[in-house]
């Protein structure tokens, strides 16, 4: 039953990674490329990692694709025009792929060989958020320290090349229109006739 | 439950859990069909109409009639429009919105230790966090393969919204996970366990804790109506200024669908209301260990009473905040989700997790 599922859910993640490439529409692209994230969350649950599964979902599907989508459905380019003559490329494309495929033949087979134990998705934890939390938090907290400042670092640059002040531009007040009271806003007059106030 | 399943033998465990999936449906629409009435006769009430009064005794059946007028209208597709896309947006929305009651636990087993719920999960908060957000696709989708500037514009707010506020909604979950240690439903609600004081929108036996849980749920409410896109937080479908943003172009069936699963989602809110902070299935007074253990079925129907009252009640606040809250305007609804709710819960977070490590839970 597991074998089943396995097998159908990596042949979606196979096609859809494909269809990444291979679909026209960039749009399009992007929403198998979505397709391919979510059959990895499911192939995360069918060897234990719920959690990681989720995860995935969460970061990737919920929010790292949605700027995705964002970015692609705004840009006016020609994709079409773009493409043409990306097929010189292709023996440099192949090289990397083999490359890349190969290291990671080579790693999980050396992997299972040597520590089997790497391939448990709760080592010494009742549950794999348990498993994370220990290794992340506790066991390699100063790596995940920096990894979090070089983000913030990043953002920061982001930011700052990006962030104009024009005196022109008129920007909202929150505070001045929360503090607005009624007698701000008007005033009664009582004009007499004939003569305006 | 599970007991049950394996008495059963390898055929009927799938049966029976399909059985139990088509029932949860059923009760879902039924629900759906009359909380949708109600909405509209609590908006009406509060503009001193009479609502839908037509359709049998007391407009009982007006949803059911509108039901029936959208699956014989025609689906029309606008010229130029992504089909499959277009087509799907809707679809994918009302079946997200499904899938995600799976893992809500509804009630107490009639067997100490078990519970009424399709799949009682591990990560079930986690599961219903990764659905939600997976709901901003139907719209973005809508809106974009709707081939139109309206649909795109309201879905582009609609998903900037919806992504914002999830941010805090995750915060103020993570402070329940954090009380409780786990990431199963069960386990939240049986963590509220003996009486209202319990609940951790009061959490009163860590009593320094109601000054940052209360004001957690009132974020997540806000929150939700923001990420359900109800009023007063309705940009994506700002009648003044977008027609009714994505679903624009959407009639008929695909409209149902859409609207089917904005309701699901606006009940599901309410359920994980009741679930994180209102003690899900507990009543507000305990019922002692001799009653449970004595009227098995009993506890079960009056936990699944609690639990219906109080998503009920979730539900009535929501369409009272549609009817006397005017809209936002969008730059005050960022403002709000980035300046205000985002530190308010990160500060939140810290404070619990200070509490939970230096002085311990109190678990009932």
């Amino acid at each position: 039953m597991a074998l089943i599922a396995f097998y159908l859910i990596a042949a979606v993640t196979l096609v859809s990674a494909l269809m990444v490439i291979m679909a026209r529409n960039p749009v399009h692209s992007v929403l198998w490329l979505i397709l391919a994230f979510f059959s990895s969350a499911g192939l995360l649950v069918l060897i234990g990692a719920e959690f990681l599964a989720m995860l995935l979902v969460v970061v990737y599907v919920g929010a790292v694709a949605v700027l995705f989508l964002f970015v692609v459905m705004m840009l006016d380019v020609d994709f079409v025009a773009l493409r043409q003559g990306t097929l010189r490329y292709w023996p440099f494309a192949m090289l990397v792929g083999v490359i890349f495929a190969a290291e990671i033949v080579l790693a999980s087979v050396m992997g299972v060989k040597s520590r089997p134990e790497a391939f448990n998705a709760a080592p010494g934890a009742s549950t794999n958020a348990e498993a994370i939390g220990q290794v992340m938090y506790t066991d390699y907290i100063l790596l995940f320290q920096l990894a979090g400042i070089i983000l913030l670092v990043a953002m920061i640059g982001a930011i700052v090349l990006t962030l104009r002040h024009h005196p022109a531009v008129k920007r909202q007040n929150i505070a001045r229109q929360t503090s607005r009271r009624r007698g701000d806003a008007y005033e009664l007059k009582d004009p007499k006739p004939g003569q305006g106030i | 439950m599970s007991n049950y399943v394996e008495s059963f033998g390898q055929l009927w465990g799938p049966l029976l859990v399909l059985g139990q999936i088509l029932l949860f449906t059923l009760v879902l629409l039924i629900s759906i069909a009359f909380l949708l009435l109600f909405d509209r006769k609590v908006w009406a009430g509060v503009m001193m109409r009479k609502g839908p009064n037509v359709v049998g005794p007391f407009g009982l059946l007006q949803s059911f009639a509108d039901f029936g007028k959208f699956l014989i209208k025609e689906i029309v597709i606008p010229a130029g429009a992504n089909k499959f896309v277009f087509l799907f947006a809707p679809i994918l929305t009302c079946t997200l919105a499904f899938a995600a009651w799976a893992a809500i636990p509804v009630a107490p087993g009639t067997e100490s230790g078990t519970t009424w719920v399709i799949s009682n999960l591990n990560v079930g908060v986690l599961y219903l966090f990764a659905i939600s957000s997976l709901g901003v696709y139907g719209i973005i989708m809508g809106g974009w393969a709707s081939n139109s500037k309206y649909p795109f514009l309201g879905a582009l707010r609609s998903a900037a919204q919806m992504v914002s506020y999830e941010v805090s909604i995750g915060f103020v979950i993570v402070t329940v996970i954090l009380l409780v240690g786990s990431m199963n439903l069960a386990d939240i609600v049986n963590h509220q366990d003996g009486g209202f004081w319990k609940w951790h929108v009061f959490s009163l036996q860590n009593f320094p804790l109601i000054v940052v849980m209360l004001p957690m749920f009132v974020i997540f409410f806000v929150s939700a109506l923001a990420e359900t896109n109800r009023p007063p937080f309705d940009l994506p479908e700002a009648e003044s200024e977008l027609v009714a943003g994505y679903q624009v172009e959407y009639g008929s069936t695909p409209y149902l669908l859409f609207m089917l699963g904005e309701y699901l989602n606006i009940v599901l809110m309410c359920a994980m209301m009741t679930i994180l902070f209102f003690g899900g299935w507990h009543g507000p007074v305990a019922l002692g260990e001799e009653f449970v253990r004595d009227h098995p079925f009993l506890t079960s129907f009056s936990g699944l009473f609690w639990f219906m009252a109080k998503i009920f009640f979730f539900f009535f606040l929501f369409a009272m905040v549609k009817a006397i809250v005017p809209r936002y305007r969008y730059d005050q609804l960022m403002r709000l989700g980035w300046k205000v709710f985002l530190p308010t819960s990160l500060v939140a977070v810290l404070i619990v997790g200070g509490y939970v490590a230096y002085m311990g839970v109190q678990t009932p």
